[in-house]
């Protein structure tokens, strides 16, 4: 495979929702969220009743592949942030390493606002997210994970019955 | 890519329908959507050109139970099967986990079925991938035409390893949950030994 798989433990995602729960709570934002790259939702905060987390977070992993797809047609490495304004409701989504950051707010807040926290904590959030696939990490819950190793094809079986 | 998440106690992995267009990659999703319970499905999210072409990707999450206390999710994705999209085929193959390739039984789609799993390959190459070494099905659809070839010669010109092969009639089902579970069933044992 051509990268490692992303390991999320408990403390680890602690981390991760205290860095989205300040980035919220300073950048007047409804719902901080960061997902990977390929759409898999890592951690979120804020209500998000009537929000579909899944869908939301699929479409932006899709639209910053788009983005970045442009960018290499242009010479550049990648866009690394991306804003979308509409009449009430905004989205702000910022690159960081293998995952993505997203932010959803409203006339609260500002874009120049969810900029500057963003940036923050981007900061944060880096070392966290190289950690959850550092080989280490991922040798260690390969060791930890000898459950995986257990599952039987009955256990795959029970799933389609 | 799988995404073991424990502190949710879920595995997430990526599966994408791959073919040439029409082939009916988008009309297995919607089968596996209108199948589902509608307490328990997610949004089936279609980004489709104003006739219904896919433009983008299809894509809807599923929950298919728990294996030793983990919640087992399936996000299933479509590619855009027109020979122009090709750019964007190759951003949905990234951190692909199993891979469905929809093959056209039509005798008049078997250069299309060639050329796009040639594409296949050659796009997973690109993201480090081995075609060989990933979990993968080849579905035989629209069994049902008149025009469909042969098992045997279908099988001939585009089997690859010796994958689970499916036929399949998609527009009413048959053959779509074979093909999921056979390539799910694939991922999860490579769950297993990695």
């Amino acid at each position: 495979m051509s990268e490692t798989p992303i390991i999320l433990h408990e403390k680890q995602y602690g981390e991760i929702k205290a860095v989205l729960t300040k980035l919220r709570h300073d950048a007047a934002s409804d719902v901080a969220f960061l997902i990977d790259k390929n759409g898999q939702s890592i951690a979120v905060d804020g209500d998000v009743t009537g929000l579909d987390t899944t869908s939301l977070a699929s479409l932006a992993a899709g639209n910053v592949a788009a983005t970045g797809g442009m960018a290499q047609l242009i010479g550049e490495r990648e866009f690394p942030t991306l804003a979308h304004e509409g009449e009430n409701g905004n989205l702000y989504i910022c690159v960081i390493g293998r995952a993505l950051l997203v932010v959803v707010f409203n006339e609260r807040s500002s874009l120049g606002l969810v900029k500057l926290r963003t940036k923050q904590a981007s900061r944060e959030l880096l070392p966290i997210i190289e950690n959850l696939t550092a080989p280490a990490t991922v040798a260690k819950a390969a060791a930890d994970a000898g459950m995986f190793a257990d599952i039987t094809d009955e256990d795959i079986d029970s799933l389609f019955n | 890519m799988t995404f073991i998440n424990y502190a949710a106690r879920e595995i997430n992995c990526k599966i994408v329908y791959y073919g040439p267009g029409l082939c009916g990659k988008t009309t297995n999703l919607q089968y596996v959507y209108d199948q589902q319970p509608n307490a328990t499905r997610g949004k089936l999210i279609s980004l489709a050109t104003e006739t219904d072409r896919t433009l983008f990707f299809d894509f809807m999450p599923l929950e298919l139970g728990s294996v030793r206390g983990f919640k087992t999710r399936f996000h299933l994705y479509t590619v855009p099967g027109q020979v122009f999209y090709d750019a964007s085929r190759k951003l949905i193959l990234k951190g692909v986990d199993g891979v469905v390739f929809v093959a056209d039984s039509q005798e008049e789609r078997m250069d299309a079925n060639i050329e796009s799993l040639y594409n296949l390959e050659e796009h997973l190459g690109s993201h480090g991938y081995d075609l060989k070494k990933l979990p993968y099905v080849l579905q035989l659809n629209k069994r049902d035409l008149p025009t469909a070839l042969p098992v045997e010669e279908i099988v001939a010109e585009l089997n690859k390893k010796d994958e689970p092969i499916h036929e399949a009639v998609a527009a009413k089902g048959t053959g779509v949950f074979d093909t999921l579970k056979s390539v799910a069933k694939q991922v999860l044992t490579e769950l297993r030994k990695s």
